[in-house]
């Protein structure tokens, strides 16, 4: 059967091709460093269910050591001239579109079809590994059509890798921060403290809290998947819910997206907001974030809006 | 009381500018500590979850596709394609990328479109190019503006349109926690209320983008003008 192993065993390879780009490029000055770190996260995904709870952790620690402290670089090497871009655009037209459309027609296929083969394909991963028969198809018609160098997609791959850098693993890193909170209680004592701040008897105050709190520790936590059983026990279920008698399908669906106004705001949800910054080349690793507060605050205001006028009628 | 320590860790962490990795590592320590646990529990717990979550990182497997595509043109192409169209605003563009984006997460698609799937090679320099066409020249700031509503319209349609489908991470969690509580919810009854935010979402950051527009069009009319003058 294929699940997500074999595209762990992928993407491992993609890393450790990142990381051998690297450590034979002598124009960039970190390159070491930048080998070490894509070297490790192929490790992780070859091995990683190998390695066990405690040696994942100390692999981690050597991510953050190298990341933390300075040592990932960006290379010059490998820049493709503007004029050879102009000139092949121009020769291959539109139909660079069709490659580009390949990833995400197969993961709609995939998706679609693979879920009907239950015996060969994990269902619960469909559209994972139809994303990454995608990328495979696109290489190859890449290779067929536009004549690229099996080398050319990973040493292009690694420079766009390079510029996201760090980024890419702040998402594993604030799941597991998620993790020892959770093994250290924080969302008890955080629930506590919220209820004692609730003016009693008010049901706009409570639904207020509720939402701006789901946002606020969304922004802390960098995901609204952390906030939400923390709101929850504090004040969904108590007061909204028990007390209030509120529709808990409406609180709960509604207050999950006051949450993710919080991530609109927050550089903590690195693969939402700094990570496009990188990628887009933006002299302000908060230009996204920035943006986006104007959009994501009237939208807090309305969904706590909804909550207090849809959920007690 | 004191686990909340790693809270204030990061927080802080954040406003001295730290790097966020040694910000989180930091906080786990800090908030482990404050609770008792011995060194080795809290660097198994973070390795457990760590592991858990590799699943966000196989998108990066698309960079390669993406940089192939790049080195043979994609961008400049995609910059000519519109340039080449009529009616075609930074606005316009940018508001049926949004609507495509809700529709599609609405379908559980959430993988198929994305930062670096789409945003970079396609959208980015797309609205870029019709951004060039309607205001004349853009500024560095223009550019950059533009650049960061290209990214920000990915995030809005993906985050307001993901919770409508029936079977995706936030919607089980919901459900799995109020059976905890002994509230028993079909998935439906769920996703069902995450359509009016999701109008409105379309609503306030559709009119952010009319606005842009609005703001790009009224520099090409006064540069027009100022070059009438002289």
């Amino acid at each position: 059967m294929i699940t997500l192993t074999w595209v762990y065993v992928l993407a491992g390879i993609a890393f450790a091709a990142f990381a051998l780009f690297n450590l034979i490029d002598t124009a960039n000055p970190r390159r070491f460093g930048n080998a070490a770190f894509w070297g490790l996260m192929a490790v992780s995904m070859w091995a990683g269910d190998w390695l066990g709870d405690f040696g994942n952790g100390l692999l981690v620690l050597a991510l953050v050591a190298i990341a933390g402290f300075g040592g990932l670089g960006k290379t010059k090497a490998d820049e493709v001239p503007d004029a050879t871009k102009h000139q092949r655009a121009a020769k291959y037209g539109n139909g660079l579109f069709a490659i580009a459309l390949i990833i995400p027609a197969t993961a709609l296929a995939g998706t679609l079809l693979f879920k009907q083969f239950p015996a060969l394909f994990d269902v619960k991963q469909v559209t994972l590994i139809s994303l990454a028969l995608g990328v495979l198809l696109a290489l190859a018609v890449g290779h067929v059509w536009l004549r690229a160098v099996p080398a050319l997609p990973l040493s292009q791959g690694r420079r766009l890798m390079d510029s996201v850098g760090w980024a890419a693993i702040l998402p594993q890193m604030l799941a597991s921060l998620g993790a020892v909170f959770a093994l250290a209680g924080v969302g008890d004592v955080v629930g506590g403290v919220i209820q004692q701040a609730i003016p009693a008897g008010s049901l706009a105050g409570a639904v207020v809290a509720f939402g701006l709190g789901m946002a606020l520790f969304t922004m802390i936590m960098g995901n609204a998947f952390a906030a939400f059983p923390v709101m929850i026990a504090a004040i969904g279920m108590p007061l909204l819910i028990k007390q209030y008698d509120g529709d808990p399908a409406i609180i709960c669906a509604i207050g999950m997206l006051a949450g993710f106004c919080g991530t609109l705001m927050t550089p903590m949800a690195a693969n939402f907001n700094l990570v496009p910054a990188a990628l887009l080349e933006l002299k302000d690793e908060n230009a996204v974030v920035k943006t986006q507060i104007a959009t994501a605050v009237p939208l807090l205001v309305v969904n706590i809006a909804l909550i207090y006028f849809l959920a007690f009628r | 009381m004191w686990v909340l320590l790693g809270i204030a860790v990061i927080v802080i962490g954040f406003m001295l500018r730290f790097n966020p990795l040694l910000v989180i590592v930091a906080s786990a320590a800090v908030t482990g500590i404050a609770a008792g646990l011995d060194v080795q529990a809290i660097i198994s717990a973070f390795g457990k979850a760590f592991n858990d979550a590799r699943y966000v990182s196989i998108v990066w497997i698309v960079l390669p596709v993406i940089g192939m595509l790049e080195a043979f043109g994609l961008q400049e192409r995609a910059r000519g394609l519109i340039s080449g169209l009529k009616g075609a605003t930074t606005g316009r563009l940018l508001a049926g990328y949004l609507l495509m984006r809700q529709a599609t997460a609405a379908l559980g698609l959430t993988s198929v479109a994305g930062h670096p799937q789409t945003v970079r090679p396609l959208v980015a320099p797309m609205a870029e190019a019709a951004a060039e066409k309607q205001a004349g020249t853009l500024n560095d700031h223009q550019r950059e503006e533009v650049k960061a509503f290209s990214a920000a319209t990915d995030n809005v349609g993906l985050f307001f349109g993901e919770d409508i489908f029936l079977a995706i991470g936030s919607i089980l969690l919901m459900k799995g926690l109020l059976e905890q509580y002994g509230i028993i919810l079909e998935p439906f009854e769920l996703s069902i209320w995450a359509i009016p935010t999701a109008i409105a979402a379309f609503l306030i950051h559709g009119f952010r983008l009319w606005l842009l527009d609005r703001r790009l069009n009224v520099q090409a009319a006064s540069t027009t003008a100022s070059d009438e003058a002289a």
